[in-house]
């Protein structure tokens, strides 16, 4: 029985509340040399709790129905319409989860970027990486799924082209593209079930995710822009002589920067919900028909690196299976990263030239692939994407061989403050 | 049964051990014939419904008001089909590409026999094709002008896909170095009549 009096003693005789929030809050000790860019893993739990109220708002009058109403339109196209039109504030929830998911690859870009730089994900924080990785591929599927329900155009026909990366697979692919959308064609049955997975299955699983994810940053303790071991200096009393508590040091700065953003997040909402067209693509404002493909599609923009990568690796063999390959292979390559990058020094700031050129060329060639990716297919912009689909592989190779035997400079004791 | 309660007075040698096994890998065994039964009613709610799988009845198309160079769209089975009234000038541009294309000859398997040959089709001034591009599943655009600005002086008129860029000439063949991996496939059709086709159905053999 515990010393304490009063209601947190009787609830903490039953249950952890105390321990578990001394554990995780107010004695979980961070570096004290966070920067700016150690905002944006609380951003993507503030847009996760946003997508879950507004998504949970929306179920509340969206209708997954794709069979035509009687004014000739299809059901989920025109219960979206309702909501935009007709819900009092129901243009504002439905704009906000739209960015919502803009928002969200926003920030876990930038969050994946700042691991990339401090090399968050080594020795000991393989599996915080891996959880990562997990639930960037869940964002990916919950985005993917979501963008079908409003029923456009894009919705249709981007589902039409995901769904058919299955048909590619030798073999199996044909059976297992109809068994994915439930029918020969992408039709209602897909939409249910996409929305089935939209709001229950994957929300489930990614949440589940972000608590594996914490518990192990939890457990092995932040890294921290000087990728230095703050554990090994401690005071008399166990603590990190370079750690302060996550809470009230880290809520106050965290709190900042979750203003800031959201006062960003909503002049988008208010001002340019579909961002001329980035957000939300003009032809989805369109019903969606399975006779017409739109004149030009492309994927949402933070898909659009590895769509560029689908399209500008050639069929071989008479198939177009190489191209789907590179495409999940651009993304199954990350999981391999901590054990591709054997140096054992973390930050980029006391590692080699080589090392830095090479980041910031995948940096680049990221983004220029995301532009293409958003272009009509061109001769040009299908030279420019097979350049960079090789410099983005090219990093994995390039950093398993410098990191063989980096020439790093010296990695200071305790923090530093650049 | 005393014994039971106080685990440290358990007699070890009075405890069967091989039963204890049997019991446990039973259990396991019988349970896990269980789960996987299971998959098969979960997955099998998955696949295409008896409804949907019963659509798909052939389609009749009257091509009488069909102009040369005009091209009409109708459903199957939920998928664009098109129908082409090809001029005698695109007809006769047919073999001078088969140089740039993929699949010039038709031999890999996208049409009916009797429509393995050189203009794809059962007559050869009407095309029937299915809409959808064989990369990806998009539905190409006709482009039948000559020689437009984005496609080159080559291009004799055909399908151009917005989606990856991939290009067919007007019997539906694919062009080489393009994301599609082959020709557009002819589905099966027969005519009624000499204006009516008949879509998902094959010819009646004389």
């Amino acid at each position: 029985m515990s010393q304490q009096n009063g209601i947190m003693g009787w609830i903490n005789d039953r249950f952890p509340l105390t321990e578990t929030l001394e554990y995780h809050v107010t004695r979980y000790y961070a570096p004290k040399n966070f920067n700016f860019w150690y905002y944006f893993g609380i951003l993507s739990s503030v847009v996760l709790v946003m997508q879950i109220v507004t998504g949970i708002v929306l179920t509340m009058n969206y209708k997954p129905d794709g069979f035509h109403n009687v004014n000739g339109i299809p059901g989920a196209f025109a219960s979206v319409e309702y909501i935009m039109r007709e819900v009092d504030w129901g243009w504002f929830v439905r704009y906000m989860h739209s960015t919502g998911a803009s928002a969200f690859f926003v920030v876990v870009y930038l969050h994946m970027l700042r691991g990339l730089m401090y090399g968050s994900y080594k020795k000991p924080r393989e599996l915080i990486w891996i959880f990562g990785m997990l639930i960037y591929l869940c964002l990916m599927a919950e985005a993917f799924m979501g963008y079908l329900l409003p029923w456009g155009q894009m919705s249709f026909w981007g589902a039409q082209v995901i769904v058919n990366l299955f048909n590619t697979i030798p073999f199996v692919g044909e059976a297992l593209s109809v068994w994915v959308r439930g029918d020969y064609v992408i039709s209602d049955a897909t939409l249910n079930r996409f929305f089935a997975f939209h709001v229950i299955a994957l929300p489930l699983v990614l949440i589940g995710l972000v608590v594996f994810h914490l518990v192990a940053l939890h457990h092995v303790g932040s890294n921290n822009p000087d990728g230095v071991d703050i554990k090994k200096h401690k005071d008399a009393n166990g603590i990190p002589l370079d750690g302060i508590e996550f809470h009230p040091y880290y809520t106050v700065k965290d709190t900042f920067g979750v203003v800031v953003f959201l006062a960003v997040f909503f002049a988008v909402v208010s001002f340019a919900p579909e961002m001329g067209g980035y957000f939300l693509e003009h032809a989805n404002f369109v019903p969606a028909d399975p006779l017409k493909t739109p004149e030009h599609i492309a994927p949402v923009w933070y898909f659009t690196p590895f769509y560029a990568m689908l399209r500008a690796t050639p069929p071989m063999f008479g198939s177009a299976f190489p191209g789907v390959i590179v495409m999940f292979g651009a993304i199954a390559v990350l999981f391999f990263l901590p054990w591709l990058d054997r140096n054992e020094t973390r930050s980029i700031r006391y590692r080699s030239k080589a090392f830095k050129i090479w980041l910031w060329l995948f940096v680049v060639s990221f983004v220029i692939l995301g532009y293409y990716g958003i272009q009509a297919p061109s001769t040009f912009g299908t030279i420019m994407s097979r350049i960079c689909t090789l410099i983005y592989f090219g990093y994995f190779v390039a950093i398993w061989f410098i990191s063989g035997n980096e020439k790093t400079q010296p990695v200071p004791d305790r923090v530093t403050y650049k | 049964m005393s014994d039971l309660n106080q685990r440290g007075s358990i007699d070890q040698s009075a405890l069967d051990v091989n039963r204890r096994r049997f019991l446990t890998n039973t259990a396991i065994v019988v349970g896990g014939v269980g789960v996987v039964g299971l998959v098969v009613p979960f997955a099998s709610t998955m696949a295409p419904s008896a409804r949907a799988r019963a659509a798909g009845a052939p389609v009749e198309v009257d091509i009488s008001k069909l102009e040369p160079g005009q091209k009409v769209t109708v459903e199957w089975r939920g998928k664009p089909v098109w129908i082409v009234r090809r001029t005698e000038q695109s007809l006769a541009d047919l073999p001078s590409l088969d140089g740039i294309l993929a699949d010039p000859n038709s031999d890999m398997a996208q049409q009916p026999a009797y429509a393995q040959n050189a203009t794809r089709a059962v007559k050869d001034e009407y095309m029937v094709l299915v809409g959808v591009c064989t990369h990806l599943g998009c539905s190409p655009t006709f482009r039948p002008e000559l020689a437009p600005d984005d496609l080159g002086a080559d291009w004799k008129g055909g399908f151009f896909c917005p989606c990856h860029g991939s290009k067919f000439d007007i019997a539906g063949r694919v062009y080489a170095g393009v994301p599609a991996p082959t020709n557009l496939v002819v589905p099966p059709h027969r005519y009624a009549s000499d204006t009516v086709v008949v879509i998902g159905e094959d010819p009646e053999v004389a």
